[in-house]
């Protein structure tokens, strides 16, 4: 019988993404609830060294799957690597990060599997020992709470920056183990030409903390530097509306919203953004909403903790500098 | 290329009585957002290298009008599976459906849009490639296929920078905005699509087992649906200056939420 929760950690370029520790702690969680063990998955090159920080958020044992041919992310062979260690072991439930990387990955591993996947979730649950998941659908207008039928794996992704982190236990390890497996080069189709690392890229939206985001009222794209002052001092990542990224003002990797990313950072301060639905349902999760807006009437107030009704090309500047003082 | 019929993003959402559906009546149907830019890249591969666009579809009635968006727009041809008994299928029901339709075509690539704009998976992609046994690319940005039409070099956008792969056709590639401007259809494109082929086909005659799709081939079960937390209106930030009211907003920031 199928026993025991999986998580499958992320890593780039042999660090481990937040995400890996968001995942072992809910899946922690989960185990002491089922009485069950927790297992994490960590795939790479030369990365047997990174089992101990997952130990120390929760895991029991560690499989490392230790390759050449897995040092970075292919859909192919990590695919194949998890599915023949998912049929050997028979994990009941299996975790993935809902990263680009994790979406892709879970898909294909789930139709290996046969077993369908609940993408992107917030919150997990038990209910007489399954998996309960709730995942937001219509880029957050709604909630689904889902369950599975009786296949195994039960698998899901989780969304990043939402699930509460474990305090790391130095103390803490795991059993580390070797995973076996057989990956034939000839499933191995595609192929890793380059990494380009975004420019100046800091911490990517969808794993922000704090985000500064503007919009149509930005007036232009040279505006943003304002912004840029501001994220600089806070820490925080710049983004954009649609209709500034549509305008050309900002690259489309930059957008919150229905048809961009959907964030939920700590702090969220929206500048120049009206509040037009399907942004709101970008940005609606975010713990605190700042909105700084000429308009007093625009719908973003409705959503907003904290309102500034004014010009945003004086109360940005402003309010950088009196952070900058708090420092 | 594989199409779904998605309500429109302007749309409210609204939950239907039995607790695990969204109300349908008022919703504007439009073509999957992320499907456009999948059908415009099929256009342009399809005006550099010659063949031709198939669209595929499943969903009911309705979704014709969204074929023929494609099929305005310089597609050559769709097909619809309708058929009551794929209602509620999960993903992987879907992808079911559309391999036993796609693995009878004569195909180079598949292209699908990222995810559906209506419950944001973006796993039928996968779940097809894999069903099809051929390569996936997901989340695509740019894309070219090689001069002799063997291989395909895809810019795949990940959380902080842009990964460069390459795979053999036939491939399967999910596009992503920023892919390419999807066209407008012509007056002439929409009339001629009039004529082009839509033929619907129903789940026996694809050859599959009823049991396989629709609510019971799912392997997810949605048991609930429930709005997002409620957001109100907080603070409007007092002052009467911007230098008194960004004081104000940066105390309660850093004092009352602590967040700076």
């Amino acid at each position: 019988m199928a026993q025991g929760i999986w998580i499958v950690a992320e890593q780039r370029a042999g660090e481990l993404r937040k995400i890996s520790y968001e995942l072992v702690s809910e899946g922690r969680r989960l185990a002491d609830q089922l009485g069950q063990p927790l297992t994490a998955l960590l795939l790479g090159s030369n990365i047997k060294d990174k089992a101990s920080e997952l130990a120390k958020y929760g895991a029991d044992t560690v499989i490392v799957a230790d390759d050449e041919r897995l040092a970075v992310y292919t859909t192919d062979a990590y695919s194949s690597v998890i599915a023949e260690l998912a049929q050997k072991h028979e994990p009941s439930i299996m975790l993935l990060p809902a990263s680009v990387q994790g979406k892709d990955l879970s898909g294909r591993l789930a139709a290996k599997l046969g077993v369908g996947v609940a993408q992107d979730c917030v919150e997990f649950s038990l209910e007489a020992g399954s998996l309960v998941a709730k995942r937001p659908i219509y880029a957050g207008k709604a909630y689904a709470t889902v369950t599975y039928k009786d296949s195994v794996p039960q698998i899901a992704t989780a969304r990043p920056n939402v699930l509460a982190l474990n305090e790391p236990d130095e103390a803490r390890s795991a059993e580390v183990v070797d995973a076996e497996f057989s990956l034939d080069d000839s499933q191995l189709k595609t192929k890793v030409i380059e990494f380009q690392q975004e420019a100046g890229a800091k911490v990517d939206l969808t794993e922000a903390e704090r985000i500064v985001s503007g919009g149509r009222g930005m007036k232009g794209p040279e505006n943003y530097k304002l912004l840029e002052e501001l994220a600089d001092i806070i820490a925080a990542t710049v983004g954009a509306s649609r209709s500034a990224v549509d305008a050309g003002w900002r690259p489309h990797s930059d957008q919150v919203g229905q048809t961009g990313k959907v964030v939920s950072p700590n702090l969220y301060i929206a500048c120049g953004i009206s509040g037009a639905i399907q942004h709101l349902a970008g940005m609606g999760t975010s713990k605190v909403i700042v909105a700084i807006n000429k308009d007093p009437e625009a719908p973003i107030f409705q959503k907003a903790d904290y309102g500034v009704v004014g010009d945003l090309f004086e109360v940005v500047p402003a309010l950088a500098e009196q952070i900058r003082k708090l420092a | 290329m594989c199409l779904k019929q998605v309500p429109d993003t302007e749309t409210q959402i609204k939950i239907a009585q039995d607790g695990v559906s969204v109300v349908t009546d008022n919703i504007k149907w439009v073509m999957n957002p992320y499907d456009e830019y999948a059908v415009e890249e099929a256009l342009q591969i399809k005006e550099k290298f010659g063949g031709e666009v198939t669209v595929v579809g499943v969903g009911p009635k309705r979704v014709t009008e969204s074929i023929r968006t494609a099929l305005a727009m310089g597609a050559d041809k769709g097909i619809l599976v309708d058929d009551p008994s794929a209602l509620g299928s999960d993903s992987l029901g879907i992808a079911r459906i559309l391999a036993a339709v796609i693995k009878d075509l004569d195909y180079n690539i598949i292209l699908c849009g990222k995810q559906g704009m209506d419950d944001d998976s973006g796993v039928v992609g996968a779940n097809l490639a894999e069903l099809l046994g051929i390569p996936q690319i997901s989340v695509v940005v740019k894309l070219e296929v090689s001069e002799d039409g063997s291989t395909i070099q895809a810019h795949r956008e990940v959380e902080g920078g842009t990964f460069v792969i390459e795979a053999p056709l036939p491939a399967l590639v999910t596009a992503q905005k920023g892919l390419n401007e999807p066209r407008y259809a012509s007056l002439p494109g929409i009339m001629k699509a009039k004529k082009k082929p839509l033929d619907v086909k129903t789940i026996a005659e694809l050859g599959l087992d009823a049991a396989q799709v629709g609510e019971q081939g799912s392997n997810i079960k949605v048991v609930r649906l429930t709005p997002p937390a409620e957001r109100t209106a907080g603070k409007i930030v007092d002052g009467e200056t911007p230098e008194e009211k960004a004081a104000n907003l940066a105390k309660l920031l850093h004092e009352e939420a602590k967040v700076i």
